[in-house]
């Protein structure tokens, strides 16, 4: 689904990601771990094409096909959808709108016929159910005052009407607590299916009971330095980051 | 020009006296000696520093006077004029071309109100006109000084004490023809007690020629009134307007005004209220949607003159291209307006960094019990929303416009009427390139 090769992305000079490689296929979720500015953000920005970072070397391949030189927008036609670790709050454009905007020029950019008004509320109050969200959630402003859970449950709302094939999770999971984790990841893992790949950025075995991967990468220093399955993140719980680091030195 | 002008009300005096009693002609001469004494604005005054009027003036402009025979050589026609209009809402319509009444195209009324032009009631409604025209004037410019003097036809409209018009009133200024032209409109509108109106007002050019309209307007409000009115400024690149409004308010009365500014050449907008007694209320809200070489320009001016009243002004502005803004808020509570809630924000999107925009609040408060506070904002687009947006698939120009209307929102959000909202999606989705506005505002 997605082959990251050789990625090398920097800002203003500065070398942040120094040679990522991963490749995901179907019907798979990475968890992606590392400390504090190991460059995880940085990772999912630029594979939804942020254009603040310069890519300096390597590639970005979906389906076989480099999307380096595609803007956001269309590696969200695609079918790349990014939960971002800080939804950023716009006023006076309600949820509702915003969402019934997306989708329908994802329709479009696909040739499909944008989805009628009943159809929409319809698919808007499944998905909501789903996520046991408030009705009243639709009318205000995108993001707008939400406590950092609403703003999160938001992201896998979209994330949900939009059903991307990779979804990149951004620490979905900080400031949730114990129910609305298991919230989230009942969406996303309604949405799991052979067709889909899922990154889970987290830094908490907690959401991984819920989520289960089935690979976890860890990023330091923007490189991935050790890959194992779900047992790896168990490690990680128990003893830290420093015995990696070490074994880097 | 100006000796232009002064030339024809000289030459019309008699003509404007015999229509009037001595009073509302000794107004027009005090104001037509004044004009002739300070001349147009200069950047040299302080109101018009940053609103250079040298660019409107430099056209060499053909002058009507309301008494020379009517050209009729290019008639207009309800077709004409329909899409400029708010179709769905069934409205009083009175509509002006040059600068004169057109009954043709209107649609006004004399049973149980007034709805009409300034010219037919001059004689006709004289005891109602003596006491108000020229009376919230006096103080002001040479631009509303020379339309004083020249003041003709216009928007009349007279409410008695608790009539509450049926529907709304179009109030539609047309300029045509192939010479540059320059008009004087003037309105005078006088709401009874507890009286209630609403207007929507269009000035639009249909020519690509040179246009100028100076436009005053002058608004009583009796205790308990209320009046919603609307100005739509969506005009060609070869329109200027200056107009002056200025809106007096008796106890418990409340005024709200949108000026919504979407093209034209040049936009001078000077917004008064005068809050004289208790309780009453005025809102003012603003959207200026610049880019070219267009001027956006609004002054405000708010004169708390009694205790418990209330003021609320928000305006937004965009500036792209070579545009220039100039926002320039006045808040005045006087000495016994204890108690005045006085709020005042303007806040601009600058999006080329040839476009610019001075914003200045202006505040002078001699009362010491007062609730008084103004804010203004200058940035750019956001670009983390901007990222945001096109991450869940929503092109860049959609994005960039989408951010604009929500920046833009609350500046017409308390507009009510479905189809009038309908009709600004459309004029600032046309704006802003988008076609097709998949979302409301
Ligand atoms: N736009 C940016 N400008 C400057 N520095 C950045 C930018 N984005 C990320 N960085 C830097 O890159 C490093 C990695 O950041 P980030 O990707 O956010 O890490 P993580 O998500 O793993 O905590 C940090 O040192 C951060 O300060
Ligand atoms: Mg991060």
């Amino acid at each position: 689904m997605i082959e990251i090769v050789n990625l090398h992305a920097s800002v203003d000079g500065q070398a942040i990601l120094k040679g990522i490689n991963l490749t995901m296929g179907a019907g798979e979720v990475h968890a992606m771990m590392g400390p504090n500015g190991s460059g995880k953000s940085t990772l999912s920005n630029v594979i939804a094409g942020r254009e603040d970072y310069e890519i300096t070397k390597g590639d970005i391949l979906f389906n076989g096909e480099s999307i380096l030189e595609l803007a956001p927008e269309e590696r969200a036609h695609l079918g790349l959808f990014l939960s971002f670790q800080y939804p950023v709050e716009i006023p006076g454009v309600s949820v509702s709108n915003f969402i019934k905007t997306a989708l329908n020029e994802m329709r479009k950019a696909r040739g499909e016929e944008p989805l009628d008004a009943s159809s929409m509320l319809k698919k808007m109050r499944e998905k909501m159910d789903l996520l046991e969200m408030d009705k009243g959630f639709l009318s205000r402003s995108l993001n707008e005052g939400f406590s950092g859970g609403e703003k999160k449950r938001n992201e896998i709302f979209q994330m949900a009407m939009l059903e991307p094939k990779l979804a990149i999770l951004d620490e979905t999971d900080s400031g949730l607590d114990i129910d609305a984790l298991r919230i989230v990841a009942n969406g996303v893992n309604a949405l799991r299916s052979s067709e889909n790949a899922f990154m889970v950025i987290t830094h908490y075995q907690r959401l991984l009971d819920y989520i289960v991967p089935d690979y976890v990468h860890v990023l330091l220093n923007g490189k991935i330095v050790k890959s194992g399955d779900k047992s790896l993140a168990l490690e990680l719980e128990e003893r830290g980051y420093d015995w990696i680091k070490k074994e880097q030195a | 020009m100006k000796d232009r002008l002064a030339a024809s009300y000289w030459l019309h005096e008699s003509h404007f006296a015999a229509v009037s009693n001595a009073l509302v002609t000794d107004r027009r001469r005090k104001a037509i000696e004044r004009f002739e004494a300070e001349g147009f604005p200069t950047v040299r005054h302080e109101d018009w520093k940053y609103t250079n009027l040298k660019k409107v003036l430099k056209e060499d402009y053909a002058l009507y006077s309301p008494f020379d025979a009517q050209d009729d050589a290019e008639p207009l026609e309800f077709k004409d004029i329909k899409r400029f209009l708010v179709n769905d809402i069934d409205c009083y319509r009175v509509v002006f071309i040059n600068g004169r009444y057109s009954s043709w195209l209107s649609e006004t009324t004399h049973s149980g109100f007034d709805v009409c032009t300034l010219g037919s009631a001059w004689k006709k409604y004289a005891h109602h006109i003596e006491p108000h025209f020229g009376q919230l004037t006096e103080d002001l410019g040479a631009l509303v000084q020379l339309n004083t003097a020249l003041a003709w036809d216009g928007l009349y409209v007279r409410v008695p004490n608790g009539v509450t018009l049926d529907k709304p009133i179009q109030a539609l200024y047309f300029t045509t023809g192939d010479q540059p032209i320059f008009n004087q409109t003037r309105s005078l509108i006088i709401l009874g007690e507890n009286a209630q109106a609403e207007i929507i007002e269009r000035h639009q050019s249909l020519t690509t020629a040179q246009s100028w309209t100076n436009a005053v307007d002058e608004v009583f409000m009796g205790a308990g009134a209320r009046m919603h009115w609307v100005k739509l400024q969506h005009d060609e690149a070869s329109a200027a307007l200056t107009q002056h409004s200025v809106v007096h308010q008796k106890q418990d009365s409340h005024a709200t005004v949108h000026t919504i500014s979407t093209d034209g050449k040049f936009l001078r907008n000077n917004l008064d209220f005068k809050l004289a007694e208790s309780g009453a209320e005025a809102r003012m809200f603003g959207l200026s949607l610049a880019d070219g070489k267009q001027l956006m320009d609004h002054h405000t001016r708010v004169d708390h003159l009694a205790p418990h009243c209330t003021s609320h002004e928000n305006y937004k502005g965009l500036f792209d291209g070579e545009s220039n803004g100039v926002f320039n808020g006045q808040i005045h509570v006087h000495v016994d307006a204890q108690k005045t809630l006085a709020f005042q924000q303007n806040d601009n999107l600058v999006l080329n960094e040839k476009a610019a925009i001075d914003t200045k609040p202006q505040l002078e408060i001699f009362a010491d019990d007062v609730k008084c506070s103004h804010g203004c904002t200058v940035g750019q687009l956001n670009e983390d929303a901007l990222f945001y947006l096109r991450a869940r698939g929503i092109k860049e120009k959609e994005a960039r416009a989408l951010l604009m209307v929500a920046f833009a929102h609350d500046a017409v959000a308390d507009i009510q009427h479905p189809s009038l909202q309908a009709k600004l999606n459309r004029l600032i989705g046309k704006k802003l390139g988008v076609k097709n506005f998949g979302f409301a505002l």
